[in-house]
């Protein structure tokens, strides 16, 4: 029926769910299903995608396993996802990057560091690369700005023409009419769903994770390590704006700004990540997608290592550990970035764009 | 085991946790029994979705006011006066107050849910449906020290002389045991999955009856009780029981099997004939007639019939209709006459008289010169495919009880109140219930009697 077996069985649950609808006062889900009484694949990756994995409609379902109609919406969900991502990849010739990826992220982790110490040692002596450096310019010692800010600019722009050509399939999948805009109502509307993880929420009594008690605290870690991002990212944009319009090269002081958003930051990036992974470990099995572990995991620690790379280079920069740490934080950064479309880190892109279609689908409805 | 509680609850759902929690509110230790393993707990509850409570006015989840009066004139509407007005009236009050209870409780309400508008003034719908209300009151519950075994199945009830002693349980890994307290809240449901007990009413025909609840319905303390001098409240064949899919389930299929098609086309039996007005009411006020309606007819089994014109009037359904491009097609795959089948309809959509269609009320499409008419609603059935669902009564649960008094206290064959034992939810429907049915009903007896129950049983355990 559909392109896959995990859609012919998300097909099946939203038949089910269709015919119930208890759930609806639970999230986005079940509305938009609701809007629907057959769906197509487009319409199940929308609704896959649309899916925060609060658990709470897998808790309250009268017909979750051991019942014989084995509705386990979260779990096929959390599978049709991860294969959305995958089938929605550009270019599509890297889709496969998907289906190990707990092992493509690590070894281009690796080699990016392995490149980065390699790249510092090889372009300057050794007793730069473990010398002690202080003031400003200093990191440009073991490469130069421009060098850096050349390459890093790369990556960035690659990993958005990747991760933008890949939601615009997707939005062609789910858009109706084929082809249909985004306004920018519905746009604002998803940026503040997504901003406070409003449908993370168990429908107002928290989310589930290991057991039937709505203690979840999943949405924390997940604004300290999401805000945390975002905090480290203002942190290099203002530092890009230093160097470039008032001429003043890192390392800045530990009271200016770079310094401040990055601490903020990073702390988030290092709790944060550690509270999702323990989540993790402790998810209830029935919920869990095992086979996407590595994917998720995978990004979690991209996350903490470049969070925690962060803070340490803050901490030991006016040591010898600066230039080793330096090559391990920019290939943190560096692999984060490239893999970045071929990884967990698209679920917030296509959450968001299911945001957007949904807001607009509710505008349209009313 | 030699502790002794102070209340015990047998039952697990709605009417035994409200009576547990407002017993462990009331001060008493507390021990809940449910026959069910964990995931089957909670008896019907798990497929409720909804509560009907009386309120002066609207509030955030309900559309408008419904007044106590207009309860009591619903309810003695459909059960035909076959109520207790002091018990039904004294539940009504109550039920006011139970709006705010049960969220005290840990349940959350909702507006009425897609698909039930008609519902939304008069009864309030718990968000996540009836097993996110069960688990919210158990986890209140256990907050609260409640204790709960699950495979609890109590095979005994010691009563002397109206007061209860002790219960006998058996439990699949600790064996035989007793259990004593002080006393009694028996709130463990009717006997709708007890094949047996149904037949000895309905005969043969329960064998093709479907059950809507889990199979842990058993009637088990019911039984005991009325066998034990606890007078008896009901007629044994009255039950809250709806058309639903013939390829259900046999047990547990709950809300999802039911259809709300017929007032879109016509129902026909076996023999490929029509036996009753489809248009008769707006349908959720004559949803549960048509159990009883499909019961009667030979073989317990029914088919909705329409055309494609109406398959979007109204809710998507779990099972796909049977589909064929003539009558005649249709039929052979119903396993029906199709001479027959060809003649009803024709008939049926020969008898069709012009009018405005209009399903949210009473409009005027309507047939003349057949019988059964189609009163409300009638339009001609011609644009093929033709579909069809095969239906079978589903029997959500029985009326036949024991007595209560307004304290929820079982009365016994002699007339008297017994000393420690008391009574909630559809184990004593029968007091307000004599027949019929008004949606949502059945969890305001529930969670009225069951507040009611575990107050009194506390009381009379810490007096």
């Amino acid at each position: 029926m559909h392109g896959s077996r995990i859609l012919d069985e998300a097909d099946r649950l939203m038949t089910v769910c269709n015919s119930c609808r208890y759930c609806e006062g639970l999230c986005a889900v079940f509305p938009a299903m609701e809007m629907r009484r057959a769906f197509s694949d487009g319409d199940l990756n929308y609704l896959a995608n649309l899916c925060h994995a609060c658990g709470a409609c897998y808790v309250d379902c009268q017909f979750s396993p051991p019942h014989e109609f084995n509705v386990n919406v979260p779990k096929t969900l959390a599978v049709a996802r991860a294969e959305s991502y995958a089938i929605y990849a550009w270019p599509q010739a890297l889709s496969g990057a998907f289906a190990h990826n707990g092992l493509v992220i690590s070894i281009v982790a690796a080699l990016s560091v392995a490149a980065f110490v390699f790249g510092f040692a090889a372009l300057n002596d050794r007793s730069v690369l473990f010398g002690v450096h202080a003031g400003a310019g200093a990191f440009y010692k073991l490469m130069p700005h421009n060098a850096m800010a050349a390459l890093f600019s790369a990556a960035f722009l690659y990993a958005i023409v990747a991760l933008v050509m890949s939601v615009r399939t997707f939005w062609r999948d789910i858009a109706t009419p084929v082809g249909g805009r985004a306004d920018g109502g519905s746009i604002f509307q998803a940026i503040r769903d997504a901003g406070e993880l409003r449908y993370l929420h168990g429908g107002g009594v928290g989310c589930y994770n290991e057991d039937d008690k709505p203690t979840d605290r999943r949405k924390l870690f997940h604004h300290l390590t999401f805000y945390g991002f975002l905090l480290c990212f203002a942190a290099t944009s203002v530092a890009t704006l230093y160097h470039y319009l008032l001429g003043r090269e890192a390392p800045y002081p530990w009271w200016d700004l770079p310094v401040v958003l990055g601490t903020f930051g990073g702390f988030g990036l290092i709790v944060g990540p550690i509270g999702l992974f323990v989540a993790k470990l402790r998810r209830d099995p029935a919920l869990l997608d095992e086979n996407r572990y590595g994917m998720d995991v995978g990004f979690i620690a991209m996350l903490f290592l470049t969070g925690l790379t962060g803070m340490l280079l803050l901490i030991l920069r006016e040591t010898a550990a600066m230039g080793p740490l330096l090559a391990l934080h920019l290939g943190a950064v560096f692999a984060l970035f490239i893999t970045m479309p071929y990884g967990k880190f698209v679920h917030g892109i296509y959450r968001f764009v299911a945001l957007v279609r949904y807001a607009q689908e509710r505008r349209t409805a009313v | 085991m030699g502790s002794k509680y102070d209340v015990l609850v047998i039952g697990g759902g709605n009417a035994a946790l409200c009576a547990a929690i407002s017993a462990r509110r009331g001060g008493a230790s507390v021990l809940v029994l449910e026959g069910a393993p964990k995931f089957y707990r909670g008896g019907n509850t798990r497929h409720t979705r909804n509560m009907r409570c009386a309120h002066d006015a609207a509030t955030e989840i309900l559309t408008g006011p419904y007044t106590e009066e207009e309860f009591w004139e619903d309810l003695l509407r459909v059960t035909g006066g076959q109520t207790d007005e002091v018990l039904a009236r004294h539940m009504i009050r109550e039920s006011k107050d139970i709006l705010n209870w049960i969220v005290e409780q840990g349940v959350r309400w909702q507006p009425s849910l897609g698909g039930t508008l008609s519902l939304g003034r008069t009864n309030s719908f718990f968000l996540g449906g009836g097993r996110a209300m069960l688990n919210a009151l158990y986890l209140t519950a256990e907050r609260l020290g409640v204790e709960v075994q699950y495979d609890a199945e109590v095979t005994d009830l010691v009563i002397e002389d109206g007061m209860f002693l002790a219960a006998r349980l058996k439990r699949p890994i600790h064996g035989e045991t007793e259990i004593r307290a002080t006393s009694l809240v028996a709130a463990a449901g009717g006997f709708e999955a007890n094949i047996d007990w149904l037949k000895q009413y309905w005969g043969e025909a329960a064998d093709n009856f479907l059950i809507r609840g889990t199979p842990y319905n058993r009637g088990s303390i019911l039984k005991m009780l009325l066998a034990k001098g606890v007078q008896e409240v009901g007629d044994p064949t009255q039950c809250h029981a709806v058309a639903i899919d013939a390829r259900a389930p046999k047990f547990d299929g709950g809300i999802i099997t039911r259809h709300d098609s017929v007032v879109f086309g016509i129902v026909v039996n076996k023999h490929a004939q029509r036996f009753y007005d489809e248009g008769e009411d707006i349908w959720p006020k004559r949803y549960a007639i048509w159990g009883r309606l499909v019961a009667a007819q030979p073989g317990q089994i029914a088919y909705i019939i329409f055309d494609s014109t109406v398959v979007t009037s109204f809710m998507p359904t779990l099972f796909p209709p049977i589909a064929g491009q003539t009558i005649a097609e249709l039929a052979g795959k119903l396993e029906l006459d199709p001479a027959v089948l060809e003649k009803t309809i024709s008939e049926f959509n020969a008898a069709v008289r012009p009018g405005t269609f209009d399903h949210t009320i009473l409009d005027d499409c309507r047939t003349e010169g057949i019988t059964p008419a189609k009163t409300h609603w009638a339009r001609k059935i011609e644009t093929p495919p033709y579909l069809a669902y095969p239906v079978r009564p589903g029997i959500t649960f029985t009326y036949l009880g024991t007595r209560v008094t307004k304290e929820a206290r079982m009365l016994m064959a002699d007339g008297k109140p017994s000393a420690n034992m008391f009574a909630a939810g559809e184990i004593m429907a029968g007091n307000v219930l004599g027949k019929g049915y008004a949606a949502g009903i059945g969890m305001t007896i529930g969670s009225v009697f069951g507040r009611i129950a575990g107050r009194e049983a506390a009381r009379h355990a810490k007096n």
